[in-house]
């Protein structure tokens, strides 16, 4: 059993996995958008998305950090040592390997067509909402504070991505027959965000309260949308422990690469 | 009243620096100018935004790639503007991409050059982003009110984008030798193409005289260039590194810089069709356009919907 300290700092380095590899994906489309202004909004979710990583990551930084001082070497495995000494945003980002990784398996994925980003935005976000909301009252106050700066821009993404599933769902039959395609690729995607693994049990989330809140809310846009919610899919699971799909081993190649060429270089 | 009538009020308008405006009468060449220029312009902000936008996702740290991040988008919003004072002239956004993805409209050059390694973003940034700003400076000041607006707006962006961009050298130009080369390499890869920028020389371009005149444009190719020579071969220095010309000598006469001679076969070639990088900047274009077809068919198809629903209900509560 981890430690608190380990417990927490694990959490936080998967809430800014998860947020890092979402950013992404999404800034994937950056210049390849459907239209001008959809380009501008996915990137700008993608630029949230990275802020907040960056947030978690240096708060995961400085609790690794000050435990360092302490000589508790037991809280330093697998935190990502590399850049001199110290532990920063930039050496828990880019030179931890794809075993470390903890974000859910959902962000991982390919964004497929346009679709398929903005659904999983949608499901990603409505979840994100919820939970922040709960972690805003957490007893830790920094991670609070990150969490309630964060709500506010998680209000637009959901406003944002759930009026593009309205669209797609309830736009031409193309687009509904690609949203059924798209819901049928991220369902078995969602079971584990509502799963608590070791490091989450002391963090004072009612997972079952956020699954039943977000299945409420998923709902009512999927109604409005005339798209339904798949039942008994069977789920997948592991990103939160570092057991991914093959799809993060490539993703870290392209984000570290320049990391891993050129170590120990100021940028 | 007859046409030369009306041209002379259009010309003593832009004689007192009174700004040209949408609904004004203006001449159809006026017009056609400044459709083509500020289309081009704007074209130019979304194919500028490929050649960086295929760093983020290799950026070297979290802040780089944030940055990054926010100035392509920066580009995008440019492009947003731009289209729109294009549009007031009575052309369509979707004409103008049209144009740009058939090959019929151009865009700057300097975007047919790849973007190699991590360098290339600071040498954008800096050499790229400040030839533009000399140019889109000037542009403040040109006589039609809805481009010279949007230009205000784009500028402060554009020079903020120009410090980044010489930041990022200066922090490569301090670093291991792997980064100062790479540097180098990127100015040197750069600075032609940049150069090339400000268009032909000015005793071959063939639309200097009327814009001028109108108050299109208010310098020559020529005399932005040098400018932005004069402005680069100081600013180099403090990276400490060089311009690859070796004609580059301070002129005490002139009081500007002396400088050599640019590839001119290079600049058509690219301008043709034949850069490097043309080919693959026209594909992404329309692999983006062509992709986004059904979902822009499907937002048109759920407002229709949803603007029919809304009348029914009008309607009925009318009645």
């Amino acid at each position: 059993m981890q430690n608190l300290a380990q417990q927490l700092i694990n959490y936080l380095l998967h809430l800014a996995d998860t947020t890092l590899i979402l950013s992404q994906r999404n800034s994937e489309w950056c210049g390849h958008g459907p239209v001008l202004e959809q380009d501008i909004a996915i990137t700008n979710i993608s630029l949230d998305l990275l802020g907040q990583s960056r947030n978690f990551y240096q708060y995961a930084a400085q609790l690794i950090n000050e435990s360092k001082n302490m000589q508790d070497t037991k809280a330093l495995s697998s935190f990502g040592e590399g850049v001199g000494s110290e532990i920063t945003e930039d050496s828990l980002a880019y030179l931890r390997t794809e075993r470390e990784f903890k974000n859910l398996l959902l962000t991982e994925l390919p964004n497929g067509d346009w679709g398929q980003t903005i659904l999983r935005q949608y499901l990603f976000s409505q979840y994100q909402y919820l939970l922040f909301e709960q972690l805003q009252q957490n007893k830790d106050e920094q991670l609070a504070a990150i969490c309630t700066k964060a709500l506010k821009e998680i209000k637009y993404h959901i406003r944002w991505s759930s009026e593009w599933v309205l669209r797609l769902g309830d736009g031409t039959p193309e687009s509904k027959q690609r949203m059924l395609v798209a819901i049928n690729e991220l369902w078995r995607y969602i079971g584990e965000m509502f799963i608590a693994v070791d490091y989450e049990k002391e963090m004072n989330i009612d997972l079952i309260a956020l699954q039943n809140n977000w299945a409420e809310k998923v709902d009512v846009i999927f109604q409005e949308a005339t798209l339904s919610i798949p039942k008994n899919t069977f789920m997948q699971i592991g990103g939160k422990t570092g057991t991914h799909t093959e799809n993060l081993g490539f993703i870290l190649t392209e984000l570290q690469y320049m990391q891993r060429a050129y170590p120990n270089s100021q940028w | 009243m007859n046409i030369q009538h009306f041209e002379q009020l259009f010309q003593s308008k832009i004689d007192k620096e009174i700004k040209i405006e949408s609904k004004d009468w203006m001449p159809e060449a006026y017009r056609k100018t400044n459709i083509r220029q500020i289309s081009q312009h704007a074209h130019s902000e979304i194919v500028g935004m490929l050649p960086e936008g295929n760093w983020i996702s290799r950026a070297p740290s979290l802040k780089r790639k944030a940055i990054l991040i926010a100035k392509v988008q920066d580009e995008a919003g440019h492009g947003l503007y731009l289209y729109s004072a294009a549009e007031t002239l009575g052309m369509s956004r979707e004409e103008m991409i049209a144009d740009l993805n058939s090959g019929k409209a151009k865009y700057s050059s300097i975007f047919n050059y790849p973007s190699l390694t991590w360098a290339d973003m600071g040498a954008i940034g800096w050499l790229v982003d400040g030839a533009a700003i000399l140019n889109q400076v000037m542009l403040c000041r040109t006589s039609y009110g809805p481009y010279a607006r949007a230009l205000v707006r784009i500028c402060k962006e554009e020079s903020f984008h120009q410090r980044q961009g010489f930041e990022t050298l200066l922090v490569l130009s301090k670093g291991t030798e792997e980064q100062k080369a790479m540097c180098q390499d990127a100015i040197n890869r750069w600075w032609w193409p940049s150069l090339m920028m400000f268009g032909p020389k000015d005793s071959e371009s063939t639309n200097n005289d009327q814009s001028m005149k109108w108050k299109i444009k208010r310098k020559t190719n020529d005399e932005l260039r040098q400018q932005f020579v004069d402005m680069a071969a100081e600013q180099v220095k403090v990276l400490g590194m060089a311009l690859p010309d070796d004609k580059l000598k301070w002129n005490p006469t002139t009081k500007h810089y002396n400088w050599g001679e640019i590839n001119w076969d290079e600049f058509w070639a690219v301008v043709k069709g034949n850069g490097p990088c043309n080919k693959q900047r026209l594909a992404a274009r329309n692999k983006a356009h062509n992709d986004g077809a059904w979902v822009r068919e499907a937002a048109n198809a759920y407002a229709v919907k949803k603007a029919k629903a809304q009348a029914a209900k009008e309607a009925l509560e009318a009645a």
